[in-house]
């Protein structure tokens, strides 16, 4: 059966346990891309996915049929991701001995071109970091997930006018560090 | 020159898919996961399937043949493993044994309330025993809803184990069973029942009986029903038969309200 992300909530409301593959189906290629970028390497992506979807069957189990209708399901599931990110980074402060960028799982790849790929997401990863918080938030969100503006602002508790800020001074921030790069 | 243009692509291509095993291990750690193994069930081997909950599954390999047949008609996906969790295979043993579900966990979380007031009303029968889906309805509340009560049966999702072989017609004939009438003959006759003995009773029209000693009246097959002498066996038509005669109802098995 293929379901959409509007129809999700509907049978999520009334049949959770048979609508929750469907879930991490349709969300999980987001949730992992955005948390390559917000973790250290593809191990830490990989557990993050895993809790978030975790938590958030934990959270359908404790909200009403009515509740669960009414979720904006992907902002929703994006604040929990981003909570669950934000745990991960602090515990990995409480151990310095973890660089902050550590690509020890990527460099395992299969083909050229996946190493290729993978020596990007690296770079990018640490070009991201150079931004702001809230600008690498917004910048990934919107452009590495495909979150339009409004379900980042949902996700983040912010206003969508900040969002679009942020992202647009993380562009230009991105920018700038090309261009020194290429010097 | 960098173009944020190029900028965009570039983060765009940094999409990935999640690891193929992402939804099996979410689906493990919220206790959704089936696995599922062949065991010897008490008249012939069975596909049995679990969740952290407990048992979602008991098909008898009769009624359903390869484990991809298995697979397919399972409402979730499940895999394929050597034998039962340990938590489980202690209490699976004993209810197989016994012919009672004692407690062997079985998750009934995507059974409406209906149903699963029927089949918990059912895991009430003793091994050995049979009540009229008249009986369920009555017991939880619903007397009207009879026929609603042999649907509710029908799709039990643990037959066997949750015993709803155990549940016969009104006019005390065995009648029908998700797997074919011979394998709820075969289970009952396994539990020391004689269906043919219960046939040929339902057929001259004894739906009660009782003890001329006790003045109580019980379903056939009710264990106190068992132990009346011949001698002071009475058999009755109805409910009404067995009243205007004196008898009251058994406790146990509570063949009136």
């Amino acid at each position: 059966m293929i379901t959409t992300l509007d129809q999700l909530p509907n049978r999520l409301s009334v049949d959770r346990d048979g609508a929750f593959p469907d879930l991490v189906r349709t969300l999980q290629d987001g949730v992992y891309s955005g948390a390559l970028q917000f973790t250290r390497n593809r191990q830490d992506a990989e557990d993050v996915t895993q809790e978030t979807f975790v938590r958030v069957y934990r959270a359908l189990d404790s909200y009403d049929e009515d509740r669960i209708r009414d979720l904006q399901l992907r902002s929703w599931v994006w604040t929990i991701a981003l909570n669950v990110c934000r745990n991960r980074a602090r515990t990995v402060n409480r151990h310095p001995e973890t660089a902050l960028v550590d690509d020890r799982v990527d460099r395992t790849a299969d083909t050229a071109g996946e190493a290729a790929a993978n020596i990007d997401l690296g770079t990018w990863r640490l070009r991201l970091a150079s931004l702001t918080g809230p600008q690498r938030t917004a910048v990934v969100l919107h452009h590495v997930v495909g979150l339009p503006y409004g379900e980042i602002a949902e996700s983040t508790g912010r206003s969508e006018s900040t969002i679009r800020s942020d992202v647009r001074r993380g562009l230009a921030r991105l920018r700038t560090l090309l261009e020194e790069e290429m010097r | 020159m960098t173009h944020t243009e190029t900028i965009t692509t570039q983060l765009a291509a940094l999409r990935r898919s999640a690891p193929e095993g992402t939804l099996h291990a979410v689906m493990r750690q919220t206790d959704l996961a089936d696995e599922y193994t062949l065991i010897e069930g008490p008249t012939g081997p069975a596909y049995i399937a679990w969740n952290g909950r407990g048992v979602t599954a008991f098909v008898p390999v009769k009624a359903v043949g390869s484990p991809s047949d298995f697979e397919t008609r399972h409402p979730r996906d499940a895999s394929l493993v050597e034998a039962p969790p340990d938590r489980l295979v202690n209490h699976l043993d004993h209810a197989i044994e016994t012919g009672r579900l004692g407690r062997l966990p079985v998750d009934l979380s995507a059974i409406g309330e209906f149903q699963r007031r029927v089949l918990e009303k059912c895991v009430e029968i003793p091994p050995g025993e049979i009540r009229p889906y008249g009986w369920i309805a009555r017991e939880i509340g619903n007397p009207g809803a009879v026929r609603a009560v042999g649907t509710a049966l029908g799709r039990n999702p643990v037959p066997v184990l949750i015993p709803c072989h155990r549940v016969v017609r009104t006019d005390g004939r065995i009648g029908n069973y998700a797997y074919g009438s011979p394998m709820k003959r075969s289970l009952l006759e396994h539990e020391g029942l004689d269906t043919e003995a219960i046939e040929t009773q339902a057929r001259l029209g004894v739906r009660l009986v009782g003890s001329d000693t006790t003045g109580i009246y019980c379903y056939p097959t009710c264990r106190h029903a068992k132990r009346i002498n011949d001698a002071h066996l009475i058999e009755f038509r109805s409910e009404t038969a067995a009243v205007e005669e004196g008898y009251r109802a058994c406790k146990v098995c509570r063949p009136a309200a």
